[in-house]
C-alpha cells in the first residue's frame, strides 16, 4: 500500500493512542472513501483459551478506533469526535493466529453528528467476523481534546 | 461445553468469592486488568486505572473500546457465574452508549440479567467512576447460552 498524506496523518494519530499501541494497531489503508486498520493476532487478546478466539473487547476497540478515524476520510481533516454509541454484531468467531482488519466509512455527516459503519474481517473482507455501526459527536473548536489536537498533529507533520 | 475442571474452578471461585484463578484463564482479562469481587449475591467489577488503557492522551481518558471490552467481559463473567449455562456464554451482539468521558481513574461495572431464555440471554451493564449515579456508559448484550439438561 502506498504512503499517502492521509495515511501518514492517520498513522501519526494512531501512534498517539496508547492502548492502540498496546494492541499493535497500524493503518493499513486510508483514502477519501474509508479507513482500514490492522490489529495483529496476539495471545494477549485471546478471550477463549480453548480455541484462541480473540475477545470481543479487542474487536470492539479496533472498530471504535477505525470508525473514529474514518472521520478523517469523511471530512478530509481530523476532528476528534467522541463516540455517542456503538453497536457490534459478532457474525463469526475469530480464528487464532490470523490478523484482524477493521474497515469503516462515514455514511452521513451532519453539523453535530457523524454516522459511521464498518466491519472487521480476518482473511476475507466478504466474510466479516463483526459488523459495527456507530454515531460520533462533533465537538466545537475550543473543546479540550477536540480540534486543538488535530492542529498539533498537523504541526508535527511539518 | 464447559470443561469439568473449569466448572469446578468456577464453583470454587464463586464459593470463596475469589475470582482471580478464573480471570487468569482469560488473557484479555489480564491485558486490561479487570478485577471482580463478590458483594452478597451480586458481583462488582473493577478496572483499575492503567496507563496502557488510555485512548485519549489529552484528557487523558480511557479508550472507549477498553470501556466496552471491560463491560462485555463483566457481562460474560456475570453470566458464567449466574446463568448456569452448560456452555461458555457466547456473545451475539453488544451495544454501548457513552454518557461521559472515562477519565484516567478506576472504573466500576455492575450487570443486570433482564431475561434468560433457553438459548439467549439479555444482560445490561452500567459503568461508572466516582459516582454510581453518574454512569460513564450503559450497554446491553445478547449472549447465546446452552440450557442445562433437565435433572
Amino acid at each position: 500500500m502506498n504512503e499517502t498524506p492521509l495515511k501518514a496523518q492517520a498513522q501519526r494519530f494512531l501512534s498517539a493512542l496508547r492502548h492502540c499501541q498496546v494492541l499493535q494497531m497500524r493503518v493499513d489503508a486510508a483514502d477519501e472513501k474509508g479507513m482500514t486498520l490492522v490489529m495483529p493476532y496476539s495471545p494477549r487478546i485471546v478471550g477463549n483459551p480453548q480455541n484462541g478466539a480473540i475477545h470481543g473487547g479487542a474487536i470492539t476497540t479496533l472498530m471504535d478506533t477505525t470508525c473514529g478515524m474514518a472521520i478523517l476520510c469523511g471530512l478530509g481533516a481530523f476532528e476528534v469526535c467522541p463516540t455517542l454509541d456503538l453497536r457490534i454484531d459478532y457474525l463469526h468467531s475469530s480464528i487464532a493466529d490470523h490478523d484482524v482488519y477493521g474497515y469503516a466509512e462515514c455514511f452521513r455527516v451532519t453539523r453535530d453528528v457523524i454516522f459511521i459503519r464498518g466491519s472487521a474481517y480476518q482473511d476475507d473482507p466478504a466474510r466479516p467476523i463483526a459488523q459495527a455501526v456507530g454515531t460520533y459527536m462533533r465537538l466545537g473548536k475550543d473543546i479540550k481534546g477536540g480540534l486543538g489536537f488535530s492542529q498539533r498533529l498537523k504541526g508535527s507533520a511539518q | 461445553m464447559i470443561p469439568l475442571d473449569v466448572l469446578a474452578q468456577l464453583r470454587e471461585a464463586h464459593g470463596q468469592g475469589n475470582y482471580e484463578p478464573l480471570l487468569a484463564l482469560i488473557p484479555y482479562a489480564g491485558l486490561i486488568g479487570i478485577e471482580c469481587t463478590r458483594e452478597g449475591d451480586d458481583l462488582l467489577f473493577r478496572l483499575p486505572a492503567n496507563q496502557d488503557n488510555i485512548g485519549n492522551p489529552l484528557l487523558p481518558a480511557i479508550h472507549g473500546g477498553v470501556i466496552a471490552g471491560f463491560m462485555e467481559l463483566s457481562a460474560a463473567l456475570y453470566l458464567l457465574i449466574f446463568s448456569e449455562s452448560a456452555a461458555i456464554p457466547k456473545i451475539i451482539d453488544f451495544s454501548i452508549d457513552y454518557l461521559r468521558a472515562g477519565l484516567y481513574r478506576d472504573t466500576y461495572a455492575r450487570c443486570q440479567l433482564w431475561r434468560q431464555g433457553r438459548r439467549v440471554t439479555n444482560v445490561s451493564i452500567t459503568a461508572w467512576q466516582a459516582d454510581p449515579a453518574q454512569p460513564i456508559a450503559t450497554a446491553r448484550a445478547h449472549f447465546k447460552i446452552k440450557e442445562l439438561p433437565a435433572p
